[in-house]
């Protein structure tokens, strides 16, 4: 698989020396390089200087031909973003924001983001540990359908009707300046 | 109305003070504790001190019984997710997004979020109205940059001096909505006379600029430069 990873924090780090051990194509952008470091000395794959959440350099590095695109920065809100480019402009198909702010996570998967949070998966495992009752394993939060039945994508869909539609201009109230 | 700021920055402080004035029931959202401790000094105690990024702190916060929520902070991210939360989490109806950096408009306008301030193109766009490099002055650009509102002071020798505006022949889909004159704007109707010195505001796509060049100046090829 083609894979581009998003942020060498240690899960980034972690997964792209991993996969690349496995044998597939890794492609490992972060904003510092010496974030680098964090890779295996044996590491064969890519690792790129750049900006994830900017398109063009998410187009450089070849990221549309992606099979798979893991957004694994630190900052909740810079995978979002990158996740979405990779979604929305780049047509990715899979694409795996980690989100740790609970509430977000899910908001984001209802909007066509695979999610993965780090809280709800270390709430669970502490919880187990302790012999205490917990739910089902958390996981990957499935991305909701991506399209709507008319063709748009959930998060381009919503924008208000205007209540001023259908009105002549001039059977439009003055207003003083 | 209801506003939820959220960053305290320059925009963030200046924009909550302005609403106040005007009578607006408004909550500021500042991670910083000092700068959200300065603020609250100054214009009272409406300020939260907690990231407006997480979802609880925007509940807290009332978001969603907000009417406008305005995500000013300097980082585009942050803006970003702060309008998607607000629009799909907590069904906001309006979302106002501070673009630093224009390359990410479009994805801003494509993700849903109502309406973008780009300081970026707004001091590009005042440094070009103080010093008319073009005679045409681009005030806008609106629909993700395809169309252009645009202005055109009507200098001696241009063709439209002296007509009414529905002789004034505008390429296709292009439209003249208001002149000003001596500092005030007057609606254009078909049947105004257009005079000299008049400020002639249209709008249209981008690619009409030339057409528009013709009608409104003259020809661009025979050009007098401007103020001679």
């Amino acid at each position: 698989m083609n894979i581009v990873i998003v942020g060498c924090g240690r899960v980034g780090a972690t997964m792209a020396g991993d996969l690349d051990a496995k044998g597939h194509r890794v492609t490992i952008v972060d904003i510092s390089t010496r974030a680098f470091e964090r890779l295996p000395a044996t590491f064969g794959g890519s690792a790129v200087r750049g900006d994830g959440t900017d398109e063009d350099t998410l187009r450089r590095i070849g990221a549309a031909e992606a099979d798979v695109f893991l957004a694994l920065t630190e900052g909740d809100n810079r995978n979002v973003m990158a996740a979405q480019l990779a979604t929305e402009a780049l047509e990715v198909k899979q694409v795996v924001a980690k989100i740790n702010d609970v509430v977000r996570a899910k908001a984001y998967a209802e909007l066509g983001i695979a999610t993965i949070c780090r809280t709800d998966l270390m709430t669970h495992a502490l919880l187990g540990y302790m012999g205490l009752p917990v739910g089902p394993t958390p996981r990957i939060r499935e991305a909701a359908p991506h399209t709507h039945p008319d063709g748009t994508s959930p998060v381009a869909a919503a924008i208000g009707g205007s209540t001023v539609g259908g009105t002549t201009v001039g059977a439009l109230p003055a207003v003083e300046a | 109305m209801f506003v939820l700021v959220v960053g305290g920055g320059k925009v963030g402080y200046y924009l909550a003070k302005e609403l106040i004035e005007a009578g607006h029931e408004v909550v500021l959202m500042e991670k910083d504790p000092g700068r959200a401790a300065q603020i609250a000094d100054d214009i009272g105690s409406i300020v939260i001190a907690r990231d407006g990024c997480e979802g609880n702190h925007l509940a807290e916060a009332g978001c969603e019984r907000a009417d406008v929520v305005a995500a000013v902070t300097g980082d585009d991210e942050d803006n970003l997710v702060i309008c998607q939360m607000a629009k799909h989490h907590f069904d906001v109806p309006r979302t106002i997004a501070r673009v630093n950096n224009p390359k990410n408009e479009a994805l801003f306008r494509h993700l849903g979020v109502d309406e973008l301030i780009s300081p970026t193109r707004m001091i590009l766009g005042s440094i070009e109205q103080d010093i008319p490099v073009h005679e045409l002055l681009h005030l806008a650009g609106l629909g993700g940059g395809e169309l252009e509102i645009i202005e055109a002071q009507l200098r001696q020798g241009s063709p439209a001096i002296g007509r009414a505006a529905r002789e004034v022949p505008m390429p296709e889909g292009c439209a003249i909505f208001a002149v000003i004159r001596d500092d005030v704007a007057v609606p254009v109707r078909p049947d105004t006379i257009l005079t000299e010195g008049d400020k002639v505001i249209a709008i249209g796509r981008a690619e009409c600029e030339v057409a528009l060049h013709t009608q409104l100046i003259g020809d661009p090829d025979g050009l007098q430069p401007a103020g001679a």
